[in-house]
């Protein structure tokens, strides 16, 4: 097995600026900055590459092994990179996988007597590039995993603002999909909220909300009800035509609850429920 | 056993629940509270729950039953400070305490119990 690898590792030690820039030829065609940082990542992996083969390294063991790290380390660096630019994972194989060329060509040149040498070699260093392109893609999925769930969390943060509007009186504009996780949040924010301030009304605003099925009509629902368990009021507002023909047709009952168009009927309707009376000077 | 204190101010009784219920604490309650009643002919019950962080479907469901018997007696019940984590527990437990009435704080709880007995005594 380690004869294999002899054939390579001379090909890697004597000719890797040719086997760069034949790799970089392989490539599709791109500009020149993108072009020289390529080829920095390219040298270097096969700088890497060839000192793990050197120390002994064994690629079955590619996944895990200590001595391989350095090189899994750099690929790890270079999907993140590309998946930050927002690459694809197809794009960032192939540059991986385009190593196979003129390496395929620089052992047929030394190997090219002994047939039976090539056979086994070759097997080898393809069996190594497709690990290491392996490798490149998981990483790349699990960065661009991460990215999502960053996403994600940050758009659950970013949804839950609870406002005072009036003395005594808080809303809470919802905006976007409500499944559970996202009534619980604002449920929590909202009641710890009517706690602080001695709040009496809320004022919930679905004009964010872009569907209301009878799942989000129970969370809905859900909240209402333990706002009153506190021994504070609830305002519906924001409900367009179109969702209040939905809540009809699904048959969803409102169980009395105060619902408005606009948030800022409700507003109205929440300062004659506290006793406030406004007037316009003329 | 603990027993939870009936305190009487006027025409209202005040239960101050500090300790974590148990089953048997929330019957004698009840019972208690159905003798208050009637003894002394109180308009109105509060039960103050802002230091209770742990409640279960038997709890809610104590509170619910009280909020009725009194209501038999001529009293209105109203539980006052409910913590927002027991209000989530509650209505994840589906309880939502029909006809029990609620508010933030004793003194809104007084206010209501106050407006509470002026609309009864219209109703004469």
């Amino acid at each position: 097995m380690k004869n294999d690898y002899a054939a390579l590792l001379g090909a890697l030690r004597e000719e890797d600026e040719p086997i760069v820039d034949e790799w970089m030829a392989e490539l599709p065609a791109t500009d020149v900055g993108t072009r020289r940082a390529n080829q920095a990542e390219a040298s270097e992996l096969l700088r890497k590459l060839r000192e793990s083969l050197q120390a002994g390294a064994d690629p079955q063991g590619f996944e895990s092994a200590a001595d391989w790290a350095s090189v899994r380390d750099l690929l790890a660096d270079l999907s993140r990179s590309r998946a930050a630019q927002g690459q694809s994972a197809g794009a960032t194989s192939v540059f991986v996988l385009a190593l196979k060329k003129p390496l395929f060509a620089s052992l047929q040149r030394r190997l090219g007597a002994q047939p039976e040498a090539l056979g086994p070699a070759l097997w080898s260093l393809s069996t190594l590039v497709d690990k290491l392109a392996q490798h490149t893609v998981s990483i790349f999925q699990q960065v661009r995993e991460d990215i999502i769930r960053r996403q994600q969390e940050e758009l659950l943060e970013l949804s839950t603002p609870v406002v005072k509007l009036w003395e005594g009186v808080l809303a809470v504009p919802m905006i976007g999909v409500l499944d559970s996780s996202r009534t619980q949040m604002v449920m929590e924010a909202l009641l710890t909220r009517i706690v602080e301030t001695g709040s009496e009304l809320a004022i919930i605003d679905i004009t964010g909300v872009p569907t209301v099925d009878t799942l989000v009509a129970q969370h809905l629902l859900k909240t209402v009800t333990a706002i009153r368990l506190m021994g504070a009021d609830c305002i519906i507002s924001g409900i367009r035509p179109q969702i209040a023909q939905t809540i009809v047709h699904l048959g969803i009952d409102l169980q009395g609850v105060s619902t408005k168009a606009t948030l800022a009927d409700a507003l109205s309707l929440a300062l004659q429920k506290t006793g406030w009376r406004i007037t316009r000077d003329k | 056993m603990d027993r939870i204190p009936i305190l009487r101010m006027g025409e209202t009784l005040l239960v101050t629940i500090q300790v974590d219920m148990q089953d048997q604490t929330a019957l004698t309650l009840q019972d208690d509270l159905a003798g208050q009643i009637a003894k002394t002919g109180a308009s109105g019950v509060m039960i103050d729950i802002s230091a209770l962080e742990i409640v279960d479907s038997f709890v809610g469901r104590m509170l619910t039953s009280i909020s009725g018997i009194a209501r038999i007696l001529s009293a209105t019940t109203v539980v006052v400070g409910m913590q927002p984590a027991v209000a989530i527990t509650l209505v994840e437990l589906g309880l939502s305490l029909e006809g029990v009435r609620t508010a933030l704080n004793v003194e809104r709880g007084m206010e209501l119990l106050q407006r509470a007995r002026g609309e009864s005594s219209l109703g004469h």
